[in-house]
């Protein structure tokens, strides 16, 4: 197989290599790229849609049709891992670990009888003794690392940002939440219930902005649409057209994230993990 | 609101993607309605804009209200509007008529599973739809990964190892696509398939568009399991659950055919695809080999699934090999093939699936005696077997005419050979089904008193979507010229001879 | 001789990525362990990626948000700030390429589930012996 492999390898690559000798250079400005459809982007993009990040006008506005598909795509990722592994019907396990809190003796109860008192808390077969350094400083982080967060997202019209890091960033926040402490407090937090549906939200809030645009006449995702709604001239609600549909990008893709992170995690057990 | 068809029959399913996930976690009992609805409203978009245009040639939709090549536009001709039809009404025919066996094996998950379905029929629809090369990568990719989950959750242990090669061979396939969409870009500077087709016939000698044009044939092969790509899919279709498999199975190698027709008709003109590039004949000794082995592997199969789906590998050797023929019967009975073979395909894993249901296997010794237990279902098996043989009136049979004698045109005997070759496997291949059907369970009754097995046929919410499949199959077989003089011999440029 | 040093330089760019991108296929084929196919099927994305990327740059330009706002009515010239779509299309594509990850891991949990091993000839040969045990 190795074989095989390589020379496969050899001639997809030689002919790939052959085929580019044809493109133009490394940072040439006159390629046909720079100079036939991107031009028209730089050029218009303040005076349409009153946006100066010419990546987040194109992203969100003038292919925004891609992007709803891609919070679609990474919405799909999510409800398939859950498909494929979570069991929801738990059988519980027989024998359980308890640890004294105090003294950190850890007893085994067999067949799901009760802990002797209530000093003692349950533990994984996965269980790893909390660092308070650890724990500490990502408490502290937590909340400047969301107001980063949301910085990110409204900010992408001005500096380099938008939903998807925007969102990645949030969700990253909880993650980090979730490995300093244990996927059980997290989840008695924000439940598996509420992520699923945020991120289903986000995504629709996307889908929705269009299909209201298609409702009051205009084309699909035509923000244009929106200009007697909101009270402003149309190209300013080009600018808020952009603004809701990241907004709804970013819930969509932090409610993705954490939900994908806690079922691979925990196996598709939700009673199990870090 | 009828401008906007285009737009409302992907936007349909994917709204009610959402709503569906949602109910899912609220209230389990809504999810199967809401995805009727959804689908049936799609189907009427696509039957409305199937109309449109018959009357006025082609149609335009130009999402963000943005021109084209800036914006992101959808281009509806014939081609596409057949398309459009048959994928969305297959997919609500299958809906309706896997709604027992759903229930049955997937309890809690049903609303992830009716999600799943809706994206990959919006993923389906828009790969058809767009006039986008970009929007077709990011489309093909929603199609993709509902199909992973769709196709790895099964109750068989390996539905897991067997999507999951699918999934690398998928990948891979995508991958390639999207790299020579990227070759192409670098060479013309745009993504939309119209604009991009206007400017490439002045750079019709440069190796980086025939390489392009190569690398994205790849990628789309190993999508749709062409020889030699084809090793995922016997496997992957055989051990997934059977409303999974009767969904994607008719469905998705179809509209990688479509895509790999556009590309060859619309963004490299036909000029180029049969003058320049001189790939036709190695091509169609692919096909022939494709058509060969796909019937020799399927005579070697003991389960009646994995024999369906060595007969689909040879399907796609006829689509493929009829459409690189260069001539326009040949194009004309690739086009129609789609129609016919997507039909066809439904009415098998249709049958596969009641049996299933019915008899928890389907392995041939599973069949014994089921012509008397089951015998409606039995009786749609015939007239799809007889489709695919390629008897007439029904539809096989006239797809079937149109590659022949195209290759009869093109000088390609090969393929003319192999295509006969094929008939007569699928003759042996279907009758021996049909045999055992014919026998008695062993052990049952011996002496002269043959009580007939008690008729345990499949509920009626499966057995009518299989009539309406199997009278298709006949009404289309019948209504063939009008569908070719009016939309196929339409949808092939001119540039055809 | 010239004319081929000058190629090789000039686009330098394309030569690299396409070798990782070989890399990447080259794991996705040969390799044995599901988790490496996986970890190649992420190179190969991500050369991709950085192909497409590379596609956009021009000599001496910034990046593409204009400095033109409120008021400062100066032409823009596109000719000073990179070319955004790729850009654009790579965003899509990195997210596309998380999802197929997260998908794949999955897969290899639910196989690690059932068969306690990740390599692929260990995983056939438990096959092989349950049919033939049926």
């Amino acid at each position: 197989m190795k074989a095989i492999g390589f020379v496969i390898v050899l001639l997809t690559g030689g002919f790939l290599i052959y085929a580019a000798a044809d493109f133009p250079g490394w940072g040439d400005p006159n390629s046909p790229a720079s100079l036939h459809v991107s031009p028209y982007y730089l050029e218009n993009t303040v005076e349409q849609t009153h946006v100066p990040n010419a990546v987040t006008s194109v992203v969100a506005d003038y292919r925004g049709y891609d992007t709803m598909f891609e919070t679609t795509v990474i919405f799909t990722a999510g409800v398939v891992c859950f498909f494929l592994l979570r069991t929801l019907l738990r059988k519980e396990p027989e024998d359980r670990l308890y640890r004294h809190v105090l003294t950190g003796v850890t007893i085994r109860v067999k067949e799901g009888k009760l802990p002797p008192s209530e000093e003692f808390e349950r533990i994984d077969t996965t269980w790893t003794p909390h660092d308070l350094i650890i724990k500490t400083i990502c408490r502290l982080l937590v909340p400047f690392v969301q107001i980063f967060a949301l910085y990110v997202i409204c900010f992408g019209h001005y500096s380099p940002g938008g939903g998807f890091q925007g969102g990645v960033i949030l969700g990253a926040s909880i993650i980090v939440y979730a490995i300093s402490t244990d996927l059980r407090s997290e989840l008695q937090r924000i439940r598996e219930k509420t992520d699923a549906l945020l991120s289903a939200f986000g995504v629709f809030l996307y889908a929705g902005t269009g299909a209201l645009c298609l409702l009051l006449g205009f084309n699909f995702l035509d923000y244009h649409a929106l200009a007697p709604i909101l009270f402003v001239n149309r190209v300013m609600a080009r600018s808020h057209g952009i603004f809701i549909v990241e907004v709804g990008v970013g819930i969509a893709v932090m409610g993705t994230m954490i939900w994908i992170y806690s079922v691979l995690a925990s196996r598709g057990h939700y009673d199990e993990g870090l | 609101m009828s401008t906007q068809y285009p737009a409302l029959l992907v936007t349909i399913p994917l709204l009610s993607g959402f709503v569906i996930s949602a109910a899912g976690w609220l209230n389990r009992r809504l999810c199967f309605y809401i995805a009727v609805i959804a689908l049936a409203g799609s189907a009427f978009s696509c039957f409305g804009v199937l109309l449109q245009v018959l009357q006025e040639g082609h149609v335009t939709y130009h999402l963000g209200g943005w021109d084209p090549p800036w914006g992101i536009e959808y281009y509806v001709d014939y081609l596409n509007g057949l398309v459009l039809v048959v994928v969305s009404t297959v997919a609500l025919v299958n809906l309706i008529a896997t709604k027992r066996s759903v229930e049955e094996e997937f309890q809690e998950k049903i609303g992830p599973f009716y999600t799943l379905y809706a994206f990959m029929v919006t993923g389906l629809l828009g790969i058809v739809v767009t006039g986008d090369a970009f929007n077709l990568y990011v489309l093909l990719e929603i199609t993709a990964l509902s199909g992973y989950g769709l196709l790895g959750m099964g109750k068989n242990d390996r539905a897991t190892l067997s999507t999951l090669n699918y999934l690398y061979m998928g990948t891979i396939g995508a991958c390639f696509y999207l790299l020579g969409i990227g070759y192409l870009y670098i060479v013309t500077g745009s993504l939309n398939m119209r604009d991009i087709a206007q400017i490439l016939p002045s750079l019709y000698g440069s190796k980086a568009v025939l390489a392009a044009f190569i690398i994205c044939l790849v990628g789309v092969w190993a999508k749709m399991a062409f020889f030699p790509f084809h090793g995922w899919l016997p496997n992957a279709y055989t051990h997934a659950s059977s409303a999974a498999s009767s969904l994607i199975a008719p469905l998705v190698t179809k509209v990688m055919i479509y895509v790999m027709i556009r590309l060859m008709l619309t963004i490299f003109t036909p000029a180029f695809t049969f003058s320049v590039a001189q790939l036709s004949k190695p091509v169609v000794w692919l096909a022939v080999a494709a058509i060969v082995m796909g019937g020799i592997f399927a005579l070697a199969q003991r389960d009646l699934k994995k024999m369906l789906t060595y007969i689909i590998v040879a399907e796609v050797g006829y689509m493929v090999g009829g459409a690189w023929l260069g001539n326009r019967a040949g194009m004309t009975g690739a086009i129609l093939h789609i129609l016919n073979d997507a039909l066809m395909t439904l009415c098998v894993f249709l049958v596969a699936g009641n049996i299933v249901y019915k008899v928890k296997g389907c392995a041939f010794d599973d069949l014994k005696g089921l012509m008397r237990k089951m015998p409606f279902t039995m009786g749609a098996f015939v007239v799809g077997a007889l489709s695919i043989i390629g008897v007439p009136p029904t539809c096989g049979f006239f797809s079937k005419w149109y590659l022949i004698s195209g290759a009869i045109q093109a000088g390609q005997y090969a393929f003319v050979v192999a295509l006969l070759f094929s008939s007569l496997v699928n003759v042996v291949l279907f009758f021996r089904v049909i045999e055992i059907g014919y026998y008695e369970p062993a052990g049952s009754h011996h002496g002269h008193e043959h009580h007939p097995e008690p008729m345990d046929e499949a509920p009626l919410t499966m057995l009518v979507p299989l009539f309406i499949v199997a009278a298709g199959l006949i009404l289309v077989g019948l209504y063939t010229g009008d569908i070719v003089n009016r939309i196929i011999e339409l949808a092939i440029p001119n540039g055809i001879v | 001789m010239e004319d081929i040093v000058q190629t090789v330089v000039a686009k330098y760019n394309y030569w690299i990525y396409i070798t990782l991108m070989m890399m990447g296929l080259y794991a996705m084929i040969a390799k044995n362990n599901l988790i490496k196919k996986i970890v190649g099927m992420n190179i190969f994305q991500t050369a991709i990626i950085l192909f497409y990327v590379s596609i956009g740059v021009k000599k001496g330009a910034t990046i593409p948000i204009i400095k033109a706002l409120h008021g400062h009515h100066e032409a823009i010239n596109p000719a000073e700030y990179m070319n955004p779509l790729p850009h654009v299309l790579m965003l899509t594509a990195i997210v596309v390429g998380v999802a197929t990850l997260g998908v794949a891991l999955a897969f290899a949990i639910r196989v690690y589930n059932r068969y306690n091993t990740l390599e692929e000839d260990e995983i056939l040969s438990q096959i092989r012996t349950k049919t033939e045990e049926i």
